[in-house]
């Protein structure tokens, strides 16, 4: 490969050709097809389709229906289960909303009264204290009174106990199968692939089988939440332990320690500053799942979000949207200030009331508001009269912006719609399926040797025998798009970032909160103002996938070794050559991986649009939830995961090969 | 010094890395030569390697990076399995030793340092300390009496509360010392204990490491890179090059017979005066009326040269029972500090 000259070569010249010709099948393939009477290179003939769907479907039914073991069937064992996790929840919901009753409907019973709203609040500003400082409980203490100000606390409070449940659960398990992926080759051998399914096949897709073997409930969703958000706790968890230093596990050896000595005396304290950060992303997609769980009986804050879409009531839904992102901010802060926190101070205090006093004035507060309660109502529960509401306010607001700019939005939709949109669109399906499964195969050929080579072609063959090529090419049209623009916005956002310290803290702050946002919350805004169809998907998914190129893209530059900046600067370079000769080329694996970080956000941001009515594999997956129909959405739930693990590994292969060409590795 | 049973040994140790190492070294026995083994894709880290470590010395294997010294020192402690070979530890073969077995010899008889401390973060200076004896289920009152002494002894007392992080690398590594004494082993490994601090820090720790030999009489295996450092501490030292062992001396045999080109380089710009004893350069027995005092045969010249030179008659030299056994005059330390060869 030659770096320096402009001369083409062998690849590039190939992809040139394939370029050109694919130009070229675009505008004739199908008269071509037509002559040859080769009309299957066109379109699948659903004669050969593999009827994977109605066969998983089929298997499903046996398994809910028939399967027995002995003493119980399958369902009863599921069901068990089932029983088994809404009795921490029961516990949970009414200690924070309810409290604990006796008997049903009208003749229950109050036992004990939940803990009062300002107990709650008062808990969460003494943990912000205890994990960093008196800003961070005021932070926190604020988001909560939010809560109960605009008339949220019940519905937040149900949100916050299915997350207290999913994210222990999340946690413990992710460590154990991090420990045992750590400790057993083999088992990460199988686990790695796994985890992979795990993140990239859509939520969606798995919601219809939980709700076949668990029932309709919160149950469900706290199974679907931690099934979401386990697998970065799981790769957290074996990464921390490999970078515990060597000598630390030598020197445990030496000390005689024994295997579970080793585990949990040893590595797993030792790796504590980066296991929380793992704890801090399952808190974070507990949350993301929110809205979707709720589709499956999670209730809550997602509830309201769900039903106010579905009545286009714009304000109600903002509202409940604002409240979810001040709950994930106000957990979001807490857990990193915990992290960040560790433990390492010394203090030797024997007492146990001035070892812990935050414990003890906060049970003492806990008591007392819970007393004072009985007497004065409003101490118990926020009054309903002092609740505030913006739902109105937002409405007029939209319809107002709506009015006044209607001309221009529409203006730019239609522009967008007919030069870009519908031309892109129109090639993709032009395309015969099997000169794009060439393409790819050749691609993994050239990045990655025969094996990527086999995996291209397996899964894309998979793709087009299960009769989902045509809304394949929708979905890898909308996200391709998506990307393009994310990263034209993204990459000089983060070289921006880069150029000063002002623009790193302002950008940083917008990045960290579009992080914080659960994806479905970026379709709010977008159909108050853009309605429904691509071009509002689009727009969602590139405010949802904007951050890791952004994010990549600074990370990648400052992390470029000082001195050959110097180097550039004492040869002369003004700062555009600077920037394309040495910061673009140095940076560009790290961008690589932010591309692919985005194309990963932007498909599983794409199925969550098919709510706002795109014609694609995540439609199709929104289709089989509604028509509880398991075969059909998880095969398309497949098919858009392969799209993903495809793009995933051609981009990881192509950065590995540049490090490796930079001397980077 | 040579009549003190040995304590550690081992017999013809091999550690090859890389695919069907232990066939190769049943195949080629002690003969294989580093062409053989490189054809055969395998990295030599130890090859043949056989030394006695006896009890309460100091013995040092000194060698550049890469040359296998810390393999070798992982290879005694059975960190790393070694491909072949055998290692007495009290006359018995370690590799032989159950993984229980082994749990019970670390716990209680073995004590390592390492390079950069190993300290665990979330552990303060006393539970730090304290962790070898709470791994074995030492009750924490009985524990942690053990470990305030021990730090005590270190000269970190008062700072038993403070955690890692808090301290610099010498405290660190204070620390890291004390840990490996809280057992009371039989064998103390250091792994370039000192490598990664500062000049300064080094020599201050290298005192303190004799201060605590002249008390405890450890026996004791110490790895480092640094000739000068190997002089200074060393009983014995072994030069290790490409995994081989090159030659096993006292510093001052090291310094007069180099057995090869590759010791004589390391030796060449090494202040004789440090390394030299009055044993070796005196002359004959001189009458005591025509000597002005007496000197140990075992000092260092640099440690009396000042001494003899500012004295107008020369000193008698006696051994460890008093006997005098020859004398040192000004010229014969001139010889030396000036690097004049003797010639008589």
């Amino acid at each position: 490969m030659t770096i320096a000259g402009r001369r083409l070569t062998p690849w590039a010249a190939f992809w040139l050709a394939a370029a050109i010709a694919s130009f070229f099948l675009a505008a004739h393939g199908a008269s071509m097809t037509a002559a040859i009477d080769a009309g299957w290179a066109m379109q699948y003939p659903a004669a050969w389709r593999w009827p994977l769907n109605a066969q998983i479907s089929a298997a499903m039914k046996w398994l809910v229906e028939e399967v027995h073991f002995h003493f119980f069937t399958f369902t009863e064992m599921t069901r068990g289960l089932a029983w088994l996790l809404k009795q921490p929840y029961d516990f949970i919901r009414s200690l924070l909303v309810g409290g604990f009753v006796r008997g049903l409907g009208r003749d229950a019973v109050q036992l004990l009264p939940s803990l009062s709203w300002l107990a709650v609040v008062f808990i969460v500003a003494a943990m912000g204290y205890y994990a960093r400082s008196w800003r961070l409980a005021l932070l926190v203490a604020g988001c909560f009174l939010y809560l109960a100000v605009f008339g949220k606390w019940n519905s937040a409070m149900v949100t916050l106990s299915s997350i207290l449940i999913a994210v222990p659960l999340g946690v413990v398990g992710g460590l154990l199968l991090g420990i045992a992926g750590y400790r057993w080759r083999t088992f990460d051998r199988v686990l790695t692939p796994a985890l992979d399914l795990m993140q990239t096949v859509p939520i969606f897709a798995y919601l219809v089988p939980i709700l076949f073997l668990f029932g309709f409930g919160p149950v469900s969703a706290l199974i679907a939440t931690v099934i979401y958000a386990m697998p970065p706790m799981v790769r957290v968890t074996t990464l921390a332990l490999r970078a515990v230093p060597s000598e630390i596990r030598d020197f445990a050896v030496m000390v005689g320690c024994s295997r579970r000595q080793m585990t949990w005396k040893v590595l797993v304290p030792a790796a504590t500053p980066s296991l929380m950060v793992g704890v801090n992303q399952v808190i974070m997609l507990s949350l993301n799942m929110v809205i979707i769980a709720s589709m499956i009986g999670a209730g809550g804050l997602g509830f309201e979000v769900l039903s106010s879409l579905r009545r286009l009531d714009i304000g109600a839904g903002l509202e409940a949207g604002i409240a979810i992102v001040v709950l994930a901010i106000a957990l979001d802060r807490l857990s990193q200030a915990f992290a960040q926190r560790s433990g390492y101070r010394h203090s030797e205090s024997s007492n146990y009331l001035t070892r812990h006093p935050w414990l003890v004035t906060t049970a003492l507060v806990v008591l007392g508001t819970g007393l004072a309660g009985l007497f004065v109502p409003a101490l118990q529960d926020y009054p309903a009269s002092a609740t505030v509401t913006t739902a109105p306010f937002w409405s007029d607001l939209v319809r107002s912006i709506n009015i006044a700019f209607f001309d221009q939005f529409e203006a730019a939709k239609v522009f967008m719609l007919v030069n870009i949109l519908m031309p892109v669109k129109r090639f993709m399906l032009a395309l015969p399926w099997p000169w794009l499964v060439l393409l790819a195969t050749i691609a993994g050929w050239q990045l990655g040797g025969w094996r990527l080579a086999t995996l291209c072609l397996g899964l894309s063959v998979f793709i087009a025998v299960n009769g989902l090529w045509e809304l394949a090419m929708v979905t890898i049209y909308l996200c391709g798009i998506s990307v393009a623009i994310a990263a034209m916005i993204g990459i000089p956002l983060g070289i921006l970032a880069t150029e000063n310290a002002h623009a790193q803290r302002i950008v940083g702050a917008v990045i960290d909160t579009l992080q914080t946002l659960p994806s479905f919350v970026y379709l709010i805004p977008v159909v108050m103002l853009f309605r429904v169809g691509d071009f509002a998907a689009m727009i969602a998914v590139i405010l949802y996938a904007l951050a890791p190129a952004v994010r990549y893209t600074a990370h990648g530059i400052r992390n470029i070794d000082p001195q050959l900046i110097e180097a550039g600067i004492v040869s002369g370079c003004t700062r555009r050559q600077l920037l394309w000769r040495i910061k673009m080329p140095l940076a560009m694996p790290e961008i690589m991986l932010g591309i692919n970080q985005t194309i990963m956000l932007a498909l599983s941001m794409l199925v969550i649009t098919a709510l706002v009515g795109t014609r694609d594999l995540g439609q199709e997956v929104y289709i089989a939830l509604t028509k509880a129909d398991v075969g059909r959405g998880l095969v398309a739930g497949a098919a858009i995961a392969f799209i993903a693990i495809i793009a995933d590994r051609l981009i990881s292969a192509g950065a590995a090969r540049t490090r490796q060409r930079l001397g980077l590795a | 010094m040579s009549e003190k049973p040995v304590k550690l040994a081992c017999r013809n140790l091999w550690k090859l890395f890389g695919d069907g190492a232990a066939r190769f070294v049943a195949r080629h026995g002690a003969g294989a030569d580093a062409a053989a083994i490189q054809a055969a894709g395998l990295i030599g880290a130890v090859r043949n390697v056989n030394i006695d470590v006896r009890q309460d010395e100091i013995f040092v294997i000194m060698g550049l990076s890469g040359s296998g010294k810390s393999t070798l020192v992982r290879c005694l402690s059975r960190l790393i399995e070694p491909t072949s070979g055998q290692i007495l530890f009290d006359g018995r073969d370690l590799l032989r030793a159950s993984t229980r077995e082994m749990i019970e010899i670390r716990r209680h008889k073995m004590g390592m340092v390492f390079q950069h401390f190993a300290l665990l973060p979330h552990l303060n200076v006393l539970q730090n300390v304290a962790f070898p004896l709470e791994v074995q289920g030492v009750p924490r009152d009985k524990r942690e009496a053990r470990a305030r002494e021990i730090i005590e002894l270190v000269g970190l007392g008062g700072r038993e509360s403070y955690f890692p992080r808090e301290l610099s690398g010498g405290q660190q590594q204070r620390v890291g010392i004390a840990r490996s004494l809280a057992v009371e082993p039989d064998i103390w490994f250091l792994d370039e204990p000192f490598s990664a601090l500062d000049p300064l820090i080094r020599r201050e720790m290298q005192d303190e490491f004799l201060r605590l030999q002249n008390m405890l009489h450890k026996t004791i295996v110490f790895i480092t890179h640094d000739f000068d450092e190997a002089i200074r501490l060393a009983d014995r030292i072994a030069i290790m090059k490409d995994g081989e062992m090159v030659q096993v001396a006292t510093p001052e045999e090291l310094v007069l017979n180099p057995a090869t080109d590759y010791v004589a380089e390391f030796t060449r710009d090494v202040s004789r005066a440090k390394v030299l004893t009055a044993g070796t350069v005196m002359g004959p027995v001189l009458r005591e009326s025509e000597t002005a005092g007496t000197v140990p045969q075992r000092a260092r010249v640099a440690q009396i040269a000042h001494q003899v030179e500012a004295a107008d008659k020369p000193f008698a030299v006696v051994d460890a029972e008093g006997r005098i056994v020859g004398s040192i005059d000004r010229r014969r330390v001139v010889n030396v500090l000036i690097g004049r060869d003797a010639g008589a």
